[in-house]
């Protein structure tokens, strides 16, 4: 689904190669080459042993529902005429946890635990953002 | 980890100030500053040349570069110890570490301690939500649309799925605080709050409705902090620094290690330690309330309730004045104040005239050990301190 009306992902240089994967509808972790642990947010080195040798992984997309919310009241006025929409924590199968927002018809009936899979939604200029939509246990 | 080097009883507070508070268009986030700094000063009975240090912490209504110098400058002093400190809520409890280690390592003798802003009427509404937003991730939240009611609601919302705590409870929270609120002059809010009224609030992120989250006022808090023995001769009876500690574990709420246990339980720890008490000595608490949930997990973690039995705690009249433990006497941010770091101040200027005494209906009765919990960010700063009077 298209919501180019929503704000743009903006890479930086420690999220370029995520967002121009996200683009490929690819979902990118990071794994230290030297601790082996993965983590998510994009940075120059491993959080846990500071290795600055880390390569990305395609995660598999699938997770689940740490915790959600639903908003009701918009502080960002570009999500105003979404309202209520889910945004959620995400445990990826992989470990790591992003936030995103649960998606698709059925959304507002998340619940904790919930199994979601992760998709793409189109903000405008094929830029992709992950998002995730619930998927039968 | 090395156990800090103590500070106990090294220093006090000696003076404390509100400014006006609500809405307070005809003065500036720096007027109402110096407002509080005044009525600070003048409750110590010192002098503005007695004033050698000064510590602030920072403005989203006036944005100044070096808010520190900024607030300085505008005051007429020409400190030898200053700075702005950026820890979110969590600023003004850290904000009387840092002066108290200056003080103890011979820095500076006496330090003003100044927060708040015209968040009320200086911004719009909007733009005081929009400027808000920045607490989240530019990057991998924001594009997201959460909010920081947003954020706090996944707390809560998975504190209800692991403990079962219920949407009630919360809305006690409110209650409990509004109840106190009304005993205090200077509160934002004057009017008496229902339960139902709480939970037939406009929601905003479930669970939270409108009356879950803190208010948006125009405020500015200030205390003084001076060595014990400076401190033995002034005007007001001193609120000495038993213990303080402060733990930090992240500050974007995807990046949090646990959505249940936060870092107040290390900066509780360290703060117990220093001072050579726990929970069970607490006489007031006055725990930072931005959300209802948020002095839930603090009771739980600084060990006043079994974690999962902080919603029972207020529900059950325990945090009432008169109760077992009450908590944010002045009626918290959700009912007195919040206006930025001012939110977190006014519950030190709370715990010191709580052990002053003299309050009136507000006074809890033989107050000497008080504990004051700040904390920024998305849960992600934290810091604890306990101070007391000479009979605590």
């Amino acid at each position: 689904m298209e919501q180019a009306s929503l704000p743009s992902p903006v890479a930086n240089a420690d999220s370029k190669t995520y967002w121009d994967a996200a683009r490929e509808r690819r979902l990118l972790i990071r794994r230290c080459n030297s601790c082996g642990q993965l983590h998510f947010m994009p940075r120059h080195l491993c959080p846990i042993c500071w290795s600055d040798q880390l390569e990305w992984v395609d995660a598999a997309g699938g997770g689940s529902v740490h915790s959600f919310t639903i908003i009701r009241r918009a502080s960002d006025q570009a999500f105003a005429p979404l309202v209520p929409y889910v945004v959620a924590l995400i445990d990826l199968d992989e470990g790591p946890r992003m936030m995103a927002n649960i998606v698709g018809s059925n959304a507002l009936a998340v619940k904790i635990g919930d199994r979601v899979q992760v998709t793409f939604e189109d903000r405008g200029d094929s830029a992709m953002v992950p998002q995730f939509k619930r998927v039968a246990a | 980890m090395k156990t800090p080097a103590s500070l106990k009883n090294k220093v006090a507070i000696v003076g404390v100030g509100e400014s006006d508070i609500g809405k307070v268009p005809h003065m500036t986030g720096l007027g109402l500053n110096a407002q509080a700094a005044k009525r600070a000063l003048d409750d110590s009975g010192l002098k503005i040349s007695d004033i050698d240090g000064v510590l602030t912490a920072y403005s989203f209504t006036e944005p100044y570069f070096m808010l520190g110098s900024v607030l300085c400058e505008y005051l007429g002093v020409t400190p030898r110890f200053n700075a702005s400190v950026i820890c979110g809520g969590a600023s003004p409890a850290v904000m009387l570490k840092h002066a108290a280690e200056a003080i103890v390592s011979g820095q500076a003798e006496t330090i003003l301690v100044c927060a708040g802003e015209n968040r009320a009427t200086g911004l719009t509404r909007d733009a005081a939500l929009s400027a808000l937003l920045a607490v989240g991730h530019p990057y991998f939240e924001q594009p997201y649309g959460g909010s920081i009611p947003g954020y706090y609601a996944m707390i809560a919302q998975r504190h209800m799925h692991v403990y079962g705590t219920r949407r009630e409870q919360l809305a006690h929270v409110a209650v409990n605080t509004r109840a106190h609120a009304l005993l205090h002059p200077n509160a934002h809010m004057k009017k008496a709050l229902a339960l139902q009224e709480v939970l037939d609030a406009k929601p905003i992120a479930d669970p939270l409705g409108m009356l879950d989250c803190c208010l948006i006022s125009d405020a500015g808090g200030a205390f003084i902090v001076t060595s014990a023995e400076r401190a033995r001769d002034l005007k007001a009876k001193p609120a000495y620094l038993q213990g303080i500690g402060e733990y930090h574990t992240h500050e974007h709420l995807m990046c949090a290690p646990s959505l249940t246990q936060f870092g107040a339980t290390e900066s509780g720890r360290t703060a117990y330690q220093m001072a050579g008490l726990g929970p069970q000595d607490i006489d007031v608490a006055e725990l930072y309330d931005c959300f209802t949930i948020v002095p839930i997990i603090e009771l739980e973690e600084l060990g006043f309730c079994q974690p999962g039995e902080g919603g029972a705690f207020f529900a059950g009249g325990h945090a009432r004045i008169g109760g077992q433990l009450p908590v944010n006497t002045h009626g918290g941010m959700l009912s007195h104040a919040h206006a930025g770091a001012a939110g977190g101040l006014f519950g030190i200027v709370e715990a010191v005239r709580q052990l002053r005494g003299g309050l009136g209906e507000r006074q809890v009765q033989g107050a000497e050990v008080a504990l004051v919990h700040n904390e920024g960010g998305i849960l992600s700063s934290h810091c604890t301190l306990i101070l007391a009077n000479d009979k605590g």
